[in-house]
């Protein structure tokens, strides 16, 4: 059937044609539909696993029980998955394992810009990148033939513009292989000598890859006019074309690693000037180098950021379509922390504290935009708990009185546990608040584990926080409902001066699950307001003070009340002071 | 020739399901489409942005400065936002419709006036109404996405209405059909 399909979903339906059995994920953006997607097929088993290191560990796990698995994660959720990657293309398989990878050039929703195909040279694994929804699902399916023929796990290399764009695709039938039966090898067994086998083997089938690299329609020259030759791959592709139709000769690699050596020395012998069109790192580039060829790239087109269209026409200094400017500047519309969220209220009780914040990734990050501005930094998931750690090794008391670690829930689980496991054991006196707001939130809505539910919605196993922090060695656990702000600041205040390490869990979920009671919309009683904007400290976008009074976007509030409690003149509902 | 259409707004407007009735009615005609969107951290309140590509070969899924036929703007400061999208002598259909962003609301920066007569100043065709009332007088305020598609077809003479018609009946639940058919026709009018 011919149809529109977001390019995550194609990576699903390529799984699914595939034949996979078992996809266990952690979500990220621009990764995320591919599982969810995935999920709605009843044939496939899939799963949200803790983080990506469980999940490829777990999907590897079934392929050695004989059925095609694949994972699915983001750019920095591959550095989680490094560990099992690099001995997972040693030890090999027994059935085919696909690793989906999203990078996320321009940092639409990330920390960071980093560019996976690092990851495909350093593992020694074949990657795979293509360029529209079409190709995501031949190439996925492509990958598991890969990745049965050489033995190895294969790379879906997508970017945020192929994950998250629709274009035209014929889909095709589900075709299972036969399961394969588990047979006991003790060169499995991945220690010195079978180890030191495996990495013989891993060696001789990169020139494999490359022998296959030369000749596989993965890569395909595609001649026009030969004063140009630009050789690219993935979206880049696509504005390669856009710009040049058939002003230039494009060689588009569908394998990314290994990359061939005869193909590209054909190609550039055929062009006046070779170029390659690459987002990121000069990875290509550096492969065309070290084959001697004159090639320009970086030269040419940045490093940093997405590319486009006119990018690529001003980099060539070509004819570049021009727009009319608004006459004056446009304010930015940031996003922000919903009406009624949760976490605002804790935010704005640490500002009130004037705390050092070591913030995470979630939603919650967005607690450090004005005017709450409450957070000092942030890393990587779980770096909220074991950077706080460090941070008062160096700061001692000062630190342990004024400093906190906020970390949500799914993150908590995906790499906090650990980091809080370092404070208890090795006894700093930090505090750390684990922002619950039973979902994952900023990904859209996922299951995790301490939600009781599975990525289905169906009743499942439920980690118990507080029982956790406490058999980590924490004897300072205590809960706080979020929209009470005398007893989150209360709570803050009294395990700030604690001598003990503790955790604050602030819970209460987020109003954008499906089923959360709202209570009504607030109605100020403006007749009271002084037009103070008090209640504007806590950048709720529901409030606004125009003409010197309080007014309420009912369609947005939620009645949480946290404006009410700000209010000394009680025109919010609220009894005032 | 490839025609270039954006659909810009804020976070949770509804912008998503435009594009996807748009997609579907462009697809039924035999054009090759590309649909460009934006997921993840924007979605939460922040500026939002989808492009739509269509034409007998689509290659870029995204529309670049001075290229866009027509931007449809759910909102009135994201038109000004996206103007320079837009091809010299192109169309904006836009919502008057004004929500302040945060930067507004905290008193850091100003919402710009008399923004319509700006675009027009800058050599655009402006197409602009409340389409908040159109949505309300259709039913529910929810549609008013909907209605922006409904006069947003009248600038794209390649497709009849009972085509879009169609696609509305196979993109909305039923229990809504109605009153999305409402807005789509009065948006259209």
């Amino acid at each position: 059937m011919r149809e529109l399909m977001l390019g995550n979903k194609a990576v699903a339906r390529g799984l699914y044609e595939a034949g996979v059995k078992v996809i266990s994920s952690y979500p990220g953006t621009p990764s995320t539909e591919i599982t969810e997607e995935a999920a709605l097929y009843p044939e496939i088993y899939c799963e949200w696993a803790p983080n990506e290191k469980v999940a490829l560990e777990a999907a590897h796990g079934a392929t050695l029980g004989g059925v095609r698995a694949a994972c699915a994660m983001k750019h920095v959720g591959l550095n989680v998955a490094a560990d099992p990657l690099f001995t997972i293309s040693y030890q090999g398989l027994n059935a085919g394992l696909v690793i989906c990878v999203a990078d996320d050039p321009g940092m639409h929703s990330s920390q960071n810009e980093q560019d996976s195909r690092h990851y495909a040279k350093a593992a020694k694994a074949p990657m795979l990148e293509p360029s529209d929804s079409a190709e995501a699902i031949e190439y996925t399916k492509r990958a598991f033939e890969l990745s049965e023929k050489f033995n190895t796990p294969v790379f879906i290399k997508m970017c945020t513009r192929v994950a998250h764009s629709q274009s035209v695709v014929e889909t095709g039938e589900r075709v299972v292989p036969d399961k394969v039966p588990y047979v006991k090898d003790p060169m499995k067994v991945m220690m010195t000598v079978a180890s030191r086998r495996a990495h013989v083997r891993v060696e001789e089938r990169t020139r494999a890859l490359i022998d296959f690299a030369e000749t596989t329609d993965l890569n395909r020259v595609e001649m026009g006019d030969t004063s140009v030759g630009i050789i690219t791959s993935s979206t880049s592709y696509q504005y390669a074309r856009e710009v040049f139709g058939d002003r230039a000769s494009i060689l588009k690699l569908g394998l990314v690693w290994p990359l061939p050596e005869k193909l590209i020395r054909d190609f550039a012998s055929k062009v006046k000037r070779l170029i390659v069109l690459e987002e990121l790192d000069p990875f290509i580039e550096e492969h065309c180098r070290a084959l001697g060829l004159a090639v320009e790239g970086k030269s040419l087109f940045p490093v940093c950021g997405e590319f486009s269209q006119n990018l690529v026409r001003e980099s060539l200094k070509m004819d570049t379509p021009k727009g009319v400017p608004f006459p004056e500047s446009v304010p930015m519309r940031p996003p922000v922390m919903c009406a009624g969220c949760p976490h605002r209220g804790v935010f704005y009780v640490l500002k009130k504290l004037k705390c050092m914040v070591y913030g995470d990734i979630g939603c919650y990050t967005l607690g450090a935009v004005a005017p709450l501005n409450a957070m000092d930094l942030n890393v990587c998931m779980g770096a909220s708990c074991s950077g706080l750690h460090g941070f008062n090794l160096a700061m001692g008391e000062e630190g342990e009185r004024h400093s906190v670690g906020v970390i949500g829930d799914s993150t908590f689980i995906h790499s906090g546990m650990t980091g809080i496991c370092d404070i208890a054991y090795n006894m700093t006196n930090s505090t750390v608040i684990i922002l619950d707001n039973s979902i994952t939130g900023m990904t859209g809505h996922q299951q995790n584990p301490t939600t009781g539910k599975n990525l289905r919605g169906e009743p499942a196993g439920k980690v118990d926080l507080e029982a956790l922090c406490r058999a980590l060695g924490f004897e300072r656990v205590r809960v706080v409902d979020p929209y009470d702000l005398a007893a989150t600041e209360k709570a803050v205040r009294e395990e700030l001066a604690a001598q003990a390490p503790s955790i604050i869990i602030s819970r209460r979920p987020c109003v954008m699950i499906k089923g959360t009671v709202h209570l009504p919309p607030i109605k100020p009683d403006t007749a009271k307001c002084v037009g103070c904007k008090a209640c504007m400290a806590i950048g709720c976008p529901a409030i606004a003070v125009r003409d010197k009074k309080v007014s309420i976007d009912t369609t947005l509030c939620l009645g949480c009340g946290v404006c009410a409690q700000l209010c000394k003149f009680g025109c919010l509902g609220g009894e005032g002071k | 020739m490839t025609k270039n259409i954006m659909i810009v707004g804020v976070g949770g407007q509804g912008t998503l399901l435009a594009s996807k009735l748009m997609g579907r009615v462009l697809l039924e005609r035999g054009f090759d489409v590309k649909v460009s969107e934006v997921h993840g951290m924007s979605q939460r309140g922040g500026s939002v942005v989808t492009y739509v590509r269509f034409g007998d070969k689509v290659y870029s899924p995204v529309v670049d400065r001075g290229e866009a036929d027509v931007i449809i703007s759910f909102e009135l400061l994201e038109a000004a936002r996206w103007l320079e999208y837009l091809k010299p002598g192109g169309r904006i259909v836009v919502n008057t419709q004004q929500v302040d962003p945060m930067p507004v609301i905290t008193g850091a920066a100003e919402y710009p006036e008399d923004i319509v007569a700006k675009l027009l100043a800058a050599g655009a065709k402006v197409d602009a109404e409340d389409f908040l009332a159109v949505a309300e007088r259709a039913g529910s305020a929810k549609t008013v996405n909907i209605a922006l598609m409904g006069r947003f077809s009248r600038y794209l003479p390649e497709i009849e209405e009972e085509t879009w018609l169609e696609a509305l009946k196979a993109s909305v639940p039923e229990k809504f059909l109605e009153m999305n058919l409402r807005a789509f026709k009065l948006g259209r009018e």
